[in-house]
């Protein structure tokens, strides 16, 4: 490891700290419906898209319509997209041509962009075209995003709620959230990225003739404003098959550290948002420091792994020390420009957050390098973790470190005043509890069938490995992988004479699935059962939730819950190539 | 509101973000894009003598094509080429056929893998045929990781600097230029560290070569 690697880790977490207050206290303001500057310009606007949806915002929603509302917008996009998506053919703004994706392939890639996942068995460059990119991906890479902060501030305010059901409107805040907080980031950074070199056409593919009269083509396109929502809206999805590796995505080491800057600005500043709206600013920053220390944890460890080299290099003679002039470590599936550091900083923020982009491929990561965004994913997505959905599952795993806590000192776990009950315990472990048995029962069946083996690419317990990321990652809605397992046979650009291969297809879809709706449900039904209860004043006995005790506790209890679930699996695959020298 | 009532709205709202999101937006960033970025918006195109050569910053192939009986050799369907010893070489690629910058790829090669090895030994022997007869000290041993592992993208325009240094002894002695000034020009083409902090120095090889070529005249 180098002194320049980690002055570069340094900056970037510092200007994220710089970032929480500032935009989280933003944000607040923005559900709480105090007026905000951009209010002046964007406020007749917002008012006539709630009378173009024919939405009535003034009337609270319960929880129950709450998760009715977002279910049935959650809905309504599946349709869209699949519409979008399966009518290449007839699209405008299709300038190769291209054909749709087989049904199934479709399937996935339609609830992983709902699900703010962004799993994709598909090649962006030889699938989509651009509209389906614009209209369909984009969009949703938006919207979903929205969902998931818009539960999140649900659940603050039934933790806040004291007279009555009512957790906000969702129509309400979906509208201002696109309006006053994502669209106007992404305009200002999808024109940074530009000026940066990411490209925006909506020209042909080109083609060129090198130096040496060799022909060559290249796929272009309206990637810099897809890319922008792809990292703050935490989904990760590609416009390029090879994600932020694409210098066209990703062109040098200031947009490498400016689109993690985006994927942690929002998760990061919501610990802020519910600091002010419970009234309590410490509180948010307890949650801040849990999400700190892991996230340190797994960039130490990821970077160090990386610098070491794997046993294939070293068996193949390669030196992997770093020297002027070379990077060193292990180069294998990461660009020159971003360098060791540049790729273990971004893996790491991208896969602590459930964004799954990539600039390096995790398949060709060391074994233990390899096993830090597994167990990223292990803890439910929490360190910072998706917009919205990192904080929700976090407030789960809180209320789930109160409970015990009250447990090992033997008083009624309470948290900001409000009694918790059996009835949220049971809401919080099943929220907590369905993404594990999700990935775990996905990786069994996918190990032990020859359906699910025919997606394998590397021998041993790499190929392990790949089957038990994929079903991780797609459970808590990631969108990373292990980039060697395939759903999608595309022997041609254009998807003529492509098929999907249906049971990854279908399995991962599900999982997306069910892994996304079912915790968001048990969270507005904790919301809702928080909402009404009554504030109890905070006593000597009362055990507080913002003190350095109970972050180390919250952590302990994420660790415990969280991680190790998956320990055997982690065992079986990373862990066993990381202590082995053995090529298989 | 009641249960069919949102739904309707959950409709209208779908289609007017579709066309807020999806086409209003990305229209105006590529409007406003063209106008103040056209360079970068499309790509950093790179011409010679008004045709394309490539993209600045997209990698490609220094090659030619391998000919038998006077045909171009292809394998399942895709022509095999050999490195054109006059130019520096890209890093290697797991694309179809390498440095394919319209389907990019990872190689996706386990850390743990006999395949990884075999790929890894098969770079350096092509690194050292290619380069060891200018550069007698050269060695399995002072292979700069670079120039052994695929790229992640598959279309790094970029090599390291050590990578650089050990093709200039190649790349001097077939074109009869001094080593000193094939070493400045690669230092003209490196890009340090964006704000001298972030990322890793890089030299553009699209570029350098087209120096190369405007020294020599081509030769």
């Amino acid at each position: 490891m180098t002194l320049q690697g980690w002055v570069q880790i340094v900056v970037f977490f510092a200007i994220i700290v710089a970032i929480t207050p500032l935009l989280g206290g933003y944000m607040a303001r923005v559900y709480t419906g105090q007026r905000v500057f951009l209010a002046r310009v964007l406020g007749p606007f917002e008012r006539g898209i709630y009378r173009a949806i024919r939405a009535d915002v003034r009337r609270e929603q319960d929880w129950k319509l709450y998760a009715a509302s977002v279910m049935l917008f959650s809905l309504a996009g599946w349709l869209l997209l699949y519409l979008i998506l399966r009518t290449q053919t007839l699209h405008p703004f299709n300038p190769e041509g291209f054909h749709s994706a087989p049904w199934n392939v479709t399937f996935n890639t339609v609830t992983s962009f709902l699900t703010n996942t962004n799993w994709q068995y598909y090649g962006g460059e030889t699938t989509m075209s651009y509209f389906s990119q614009m209209a369909g991906l984009t969009v949703q890479n938006f919207v979903s995003a929205a969902v998931g902060i818009c539960v999140a501030v649900a659940l603050i305010r039934g933790i806040i709620g004291r007279n009555g059901k009512g957790l906000g409107n969702f129509w309400q805040d979906l509208v201002r959230t696109v309006l006053y907080v994502l669209l106007p980031i992404s305009v200002l950074g999808a024109l940074v990225l530009v000026s940066q070199g990411a490209i925006q056409t909506l020209g042909h593919y080109l083609s060129f003739t090198g130096p040496t009269g060799l022909e060559g083509h290249m796929a272009v396109g309206p990637v810099a404003s897809q890319e922008v929502i792809k990292n703050l809206g935490t989904n990760g999805g590609g416009f390029f098959n090879t994600n932020g590796a694409h210098p066209f995505e990703n062109p040098n080491g200031l947009t490498n550290i400016f689109e993690i800057l985006l994927v942690f600005c929002i998760p990061a500043s919501l610990t802020a948002t519910y600091g002010r709206m419970v009234g309590s600013r410490r509180q948010g920053w307890a949650l801040f420091a849990a999400m700190t220390v892991m996230f340190v944890a797994g960039v130490a460890v990821l970077y160090a792994a990386e610098v070491h080299g794997t046993p294939a290099q070293h068996a193949a003679g390669l030196h992997t020390q770093v020297y002027s002039g070379s990077t060193g470590g292990n180069m294998e599936g990461k660009e020159q420009r971003f360098g060791i550091a540049g790729s273990a900083l971004f893996n790491t923020v991208t896969t602590d957050t459930s964004t799954g982009a990539v600039n390096a491929a995790f398949d060709s990561l060391t074994g233990l390098g390899g096993a830090v965004p597994m167990a990223n994913l292990a803890t439910g997505e929490v360190i910072f973790g998706g917009v919205g959905s990192g904080l929700y599952v976090m407030l789960l795993y809180v209320l789930l470190a109160v409970f015990i806590g009250g447990l090992m000192v033997g008083r009624t776990p309470e948290m900001l005043g409000k009694k918790i009950e059996a009835r949220e315990i049971k809401l919080a472990s099943m929220g907590i509890l369905i993404t594990p048995l999700t990935a775990l029962m996905s990786t069994a069946l996918a190990i032990a069938d020859h359906a699910g083996r025919v997606s394998i690419f590397n021998k041993g317990p790499q190929g392990f490995s790949e089957t038990f990321y994929a079903y991780l990652s797609q459970s808590n809605n990631n969108g990373s992988a292990f980039a060697g397992y395939t759903g999608f046979i595309q022997p041609n650009a254009g998807n003529v004479g492509s098929h999907g291969i249906t049971f990854a297809d279908l399995l991962g879809g599900f999982d997306l699935a069910f892994a996304r709706y079912a915790p968001i449900l048990f969270v507005l039904a904790v919301a809702g059962s928080l909402a009404g209860k009554r504030v109890s004043p905070a006593g000597l006995g009362t055990m507080r939730t913002d003190n350095p005790t109970f972050v180390v506790l919250l952590i302990g209890v994420i660790i415990l819950v969280g991680a190790l679930t998956f320990f055997p699996a982690l065992l079986i695959g990373p862990i066993v190539q990381s202590l082995t020298g053995h090529l298989y | 509101m009641s249960i069919p009532r949102n739904a309707l709205t959950a409709a209208l709202a779908m289609i007017l973000m579709t066309v807020l999101l999806g086409v209003v937006y990305p229209l105006a960033i590529t409007g406003i894009s063209q106008v103040a970025f056209p360079g970068n918006a499309n790509g950093q195109k790179v011409y010679v003598n008004g045709k394309l050569v490539g993209s600045k910053i997209i990698g490609q192939q220094f090659a030619t094509p391998v000919l038998k009986n006077g045909k171009p050799e292809e394998e399942k369907g895709v022509p095999v080429t050999t490195p054109d010893p006059r130019y520096f070489q890209t890093r290697p690629s797991a694309t179809v056929p390498p440095d394919n910058a319209a389907g990019t790829t990872f190689s996706n090669l386990g850390p743990n893998n006999k395949s990884t090895e075999e790929e890894i030994a098969a770079n350096i022997k092509a690194y050292l045929e290619l380069n060891a007869p200018y550069d007698p000290g050269l060695s399995t041993a002072n292979v700069p990781v670079d120039a052994a592992d695929s790229s992640a993208s598959g279309i790094d325009p970029e090599i390291s600097q050590a990578n650089a240094r050990i093709q200039a002894h190649r790349v001097a002695a077939i074109r009869h230029v001094p080593l000193t000034q094939v070493l400045g020009l690669i230092s003209n083409y490196t890009t340090g560290r964006s704000l001298g902090i972030f990322g890793e120095p890089g030299v553009d090889v699209l570029e350098l070569n087209l120096a190369l070529d405007r020294l020599t005249g081509g030769r």
